[in-house]
């Protein structure tokens, strides 16, 4: 190569200057380049998707959230989700949404049969207080999530949405529409037995 | 004019770059002028081709070929002729075919501007176009061919986005490509320069030229995407952090850096190595966004026929480009001579920390558009980053890059003192502290007070550089229009590009406080918003020629003057099943007051309607900054020393490089 422009120290520090600027260089932009080509390659075979909001709807464990008390009830945590020995379902509402006032009785109704968890989505602990006393209470227990970031990791796109939990913490089935529906009842039944065996 | 031929000139343009990639630079390594003398006419002979085929689609628009998939897909019948036009280069297909044709414009530009260069290193920068050129005319034939037919041919195409049909982004794509593919050339010139293994001052007043053309034309897309965003989304926005708008700002930003260096580069023949990196990042930048946006990694509002297949042809010609002049650059570099020593405090060590700073903008910028794909690829999380960290990131970078753009074109070169300089700047300092106290006052947050205040001082520095140099004030004011008659060009260019960040600075600033409020009126309800009493006076429904527009009138008045009377309307499309909004926006330069109209709800009888009523201060000024910089570029490219008087080499112990 270029014998003229070797500076007079010598082969060695070029030989240094070399690997300096190469091996960050070219590892940096090899390092991309695999992760770029993983990437397309997960597109195609549809395990790697950047439009996937990533919500953990059905088949995945529930993540991870810790909810303080909303009255009349107390609040949750993922921990509290994993060591079920029972399934149960969870229900996020608000007291300023409609169709959840109108879920409230298929919910007091289902109660019996199954515990339900609610999440006082984007509320005012005092409106989402008001709401139950007047409609009546089917949670078991009632977590505060005011700003509404662990439904986020929940992957709620609007209230009311409802999740089942089978025993172990695992989510096995997902409603974004309320449960005063027979549809939405009997396939939430159908998911039950599935878990009970 | 047929497809079938448009495709043929398409190949015949591939094998022309081919041509011009191998033999030229054959020619300059084995000093056989012969091969060398062929670049010019290689380089010309693939525009030539590129034109017909270009011109071969362009046909197809105009005459409503349907058979042809791309102009079913996005035209039709009822389509203006100048969205047909436009329409070309609206789709993915199309806009590769119109980068393959700003490339091979730059290869014949080099060709016929750059006959005063060496040679050799003429025809390795023409090779080096032909090889780029080359794979994008690949990629565009295997695996986005404009031409391919169906058949049976339908009557009418499917029609174009209707958010699509503006004069505003019909121009934007290829200003903003020229802005992309301009910075080929200077990639071109490191590539040859690290061939011939020989950076010099001749080299940086060559690279000079084109980095700075490149870059006008990219901050004239950036601002015309912005504007248009602006105005036609409607929801007064203009910048957004979505990755394919950051994917134009970070070679824009890494071009700014390369733009100064390669000053120092000519004037002290310092910073060599690290200028022909930023040349090679900068263009390397440029062909990984259109990768990353092509391919549907990342994930933008922005929506483009996403196919991880095209993605895979563009990730492998990267890798060649990309890595090919990494490798290159890693194995060369190192035996470039360093030039001229200079101290910290000169002009030298404020253009090292402009460029310090601005690769920091862009490391953070990268950092941010890249952290949600590698997350979601390395821990399967699905995260997004937005406006909050992106201001909190780069605005404390840029305050400090704006101080120093005030004093730093000042300081002489080598070696400066700083007291005499700052000294000499009392006026822009004085200007500086009193804009503090008028945005202490006017403004609420503390970013954009220091952003305000920092642009009244680029301002008002440039200014005072300007007012220095011709001695204003000192001497007579006909003596200083023969000082300004002989101060470069260039010298004003810098000034006003300057002076064009202060103002847009300023704009951005100001703009934060932009208030607005959406509300639902009747007809005849009045809403107060900023001062100005905006009345809904009529609402009707007017057809055009393929939709049905539901025209607001807004009347505004201020302090019982009446200001202006506006006409947003709302247009329903039925061909395409779309609504689009036709923001009006009222200027007085100094703020827009802009209204939009959205749903009708309740009964015929007595309907409301949803207003959403900006008020957008200085909002003019963000695009009129980036205007005024473009203008500083082209006023510094109009310099008869950038133009004609390259200097001629200083005769080199071995111009074409050893074997």
């Amino acid at each position: 190569m270029s014998s003229e422009q070797t500076p007079p120290d010598g082969q060695n520090t070029v030989t240094r200057r070399r690997l300096l600027l190469g091996v960050p260089l070219l590892g940096g932009a090899g390092i991309c380049g695999v992760a770029f080509w993983k990437m397309l390659a997960g597109m195609q075979t549809g395990s790697f998707n950047p439009h996937d909001i990533n919500a953990p709807v059905t088949g995945r464990p529930v993540p991870d959230f810790t909810l303080p008390d909303q009255t009349p009830g107390t609040g949750f945590a993922t921990a509290d989700l994993k060591t079920l020995t029972k399934p149960v379902l969870i229900n996020f509402f608000a007291s300023w949404c409609i169709p959840c006032i109108a879920e409230m009785e298929a919910l007091l109704a289902l109660q019996k049969q199954l515990p339900i968890w609610g999440v006082a989505y984007k509320d005012k602990p005092e409106n989402a207080a008001g709401l139950l006393k007047h409609a009546g209470n089917p949670y078991a227990r009632i977590g505060s999530d005011r700003d509404g970031r662990v439904a986020i990791d929940w992957g709620v796109s609007g209230v009311p949405e409802s999740f089942l939990i089978a025993p172990g913490g695992m989510i096995v089935w997902h409603s974004a529409a309320g449960l005063d529906s027979p549809e939405v009842r009997d396939s939430l039944k159908n998911a039950l037995k599935a878990v009970s065996g | 004019m047929s497809p079938e031929l448009g495709r043929f000139a398409l190949a015949l343009a591939c094998v022309f770059a081919l041509a011009q990639a191998i033999l030229p630079v054959l020619g300059a390594r084995r000093r056989d002028r012969r091969l060398m003398a062929l670049a010019p006419g290689l380089a010309l002979g693939q525009l030539i081709a590129l034109v017909a085929s270009f011109l071969c689609l362009v046909n197809a628009a105009v005459t409503n070929d349907f058979s042809v998939a791309n102009i079913l897909e996005n035209s039709s019948v009822t389509k203006p002729l100048l969205y047909k036009i436009t329409g070309v280069w609206g789709n993915h297909e199309g806009s590769i075919l119109l980068w393959a044709l700003i490339l091979g414009i730059c290869g014949a530009a080099v060709a016929a501007f750059g006959r005063n260069l060496p040679s050799a290193l003429r025809a390795r920068v023409i090779g080096v176009l032909g090889g780029v050129a080359a794979g994008f005319e690949l990629f565009c034939l295997t695996t986005s061919d404009p031409f391919d037919r169906v058949w049976p041919a339908p009557l009418d195409g499917q029609g174009m986005n209707p958010l699509l049909q503006d004069p505003g982004l019909a121009f934007h794509p290829p200003i903003l490509y020229t802005g992309y593919v301009g910075f080929a050339v200077p990639f071109a010139f490191a590539i040859a320069a690290l061939m011939e293994g020989r950076v010099d001052a001749a080299w940086g007043r060559w690279v000079r030229p084109w980095a700075v053309a490149a870059w006008c034309f990219l901050t004239c897309g950036i601002a015309l995407g912005s504007w248009w965003s602006y105005y036609v989304l409607g929801w007064g926005g203009y910048w957004f952090w979505d990755p394919v708008e950051n994917a134009s700002l970070i070679p824009w930003l890494s071009g700014t850096a390369l733009m100064h260096s390669a000053i120092v580069v000519e004037k002290r023949e310092a910073l060599k190595i690290w200028t022909v990196l930023l040349a090679i990042g900068t263009f390397s930048f440029s062909l990984s966004g259109t990768f990353l946006v092509r391919s549907g990694i990342l994930n933008s509002v922005h929506a483009f026929a996403q196919d991880p297949a095209r993605g895979i042809f563009i990730l492998a010609l990267l890798g060649l480009v990309i890595g090919g002049s990494l490798a290159l650059f890693a194995w060369r570099a190192p035996s470039l001579t360093s030039g001229g020593l200079f101290a910290p405090v000169s002009r030298e060590g404020s253009l090292v920390l402009n460029n310090i700073l601005l690769c920091s903008i862009c490391a953070v910028v990268l950092t941010g558009t890249m952290y949600p794909p590698f997350m979601s690829l390395l821990f399967g999380k699905t995260i997004s980053v937005g406006k909050p960290f992106f201001d909190a990131a780069t605005i404390p970078l840029a305050i400090p890059l704006f101080t120093f753009m005030g004093f730093g074109p000042m300081l002489p070169w080598k070696r400066a003192q700083l007291w005499p300089v700052l000294r000499r700047l009392w006026v822009a300092a004085l200007a500086t502290l009193a804009a503090f106290a008028v945005t202490v006052i006017g403004l609420s947050g503390v970013l954009p007070i220091l952003c305000a205040t920092m642009a009244v001082w680029i301002i008002g520095s440039s200014l005072t550089d300007i007012a220095g140099r011709l001695a204003l004030f000192r001497v007579s004011f006909s003596q200083s229009i023969q000082r300004a008659k002989s101060l470069p060009r260039s010298a004003f260019g810098a000034a006003l590009a300057h002076i064009g960040v202060g103002v847009s600075v300023l704009g951005l600033a100001v703009m934060s406080q932009a208030q607005h409020k959406i509300v639902e009126v009747h007809v005849g309800q009045k809403e107060e918003l900023a001062g100005y009493e905006w009345t809904l006076t009529d609402v009707r429904t007017v057809p055009g020629p393929n939709y049905m527009a539901m025209v607001a009138t807004i009347e505004i008045h201020h302090n019982g003057h009446l200001v202006t009377v506006m006409h947003p309307s709302k247009r329903s499309f039925n061909a395409q099943n779309q609504t689009t909004t036709e923001v009006s926006i009222h200027t007085n330069g100094l703020a827009d007051l802009y209204g939009v109209i959205g749903d009708k709800h309740g009964p015929d009888s007595n309907p409301t309607y949803v207003l959403r009523l900006h008020y957008n201060p200085l909002a003019p000024w963000m695009w009129f900054g980036a205007l005024i910089m473009a203008m500083g570029g082209a006023l510094s490219l109009s310099d008869r020393r950038m133009r004609v008087g390259a200097p001629r080499r200083a005769p080199a112990p071995d111009v074409v490089a050893a074997e």
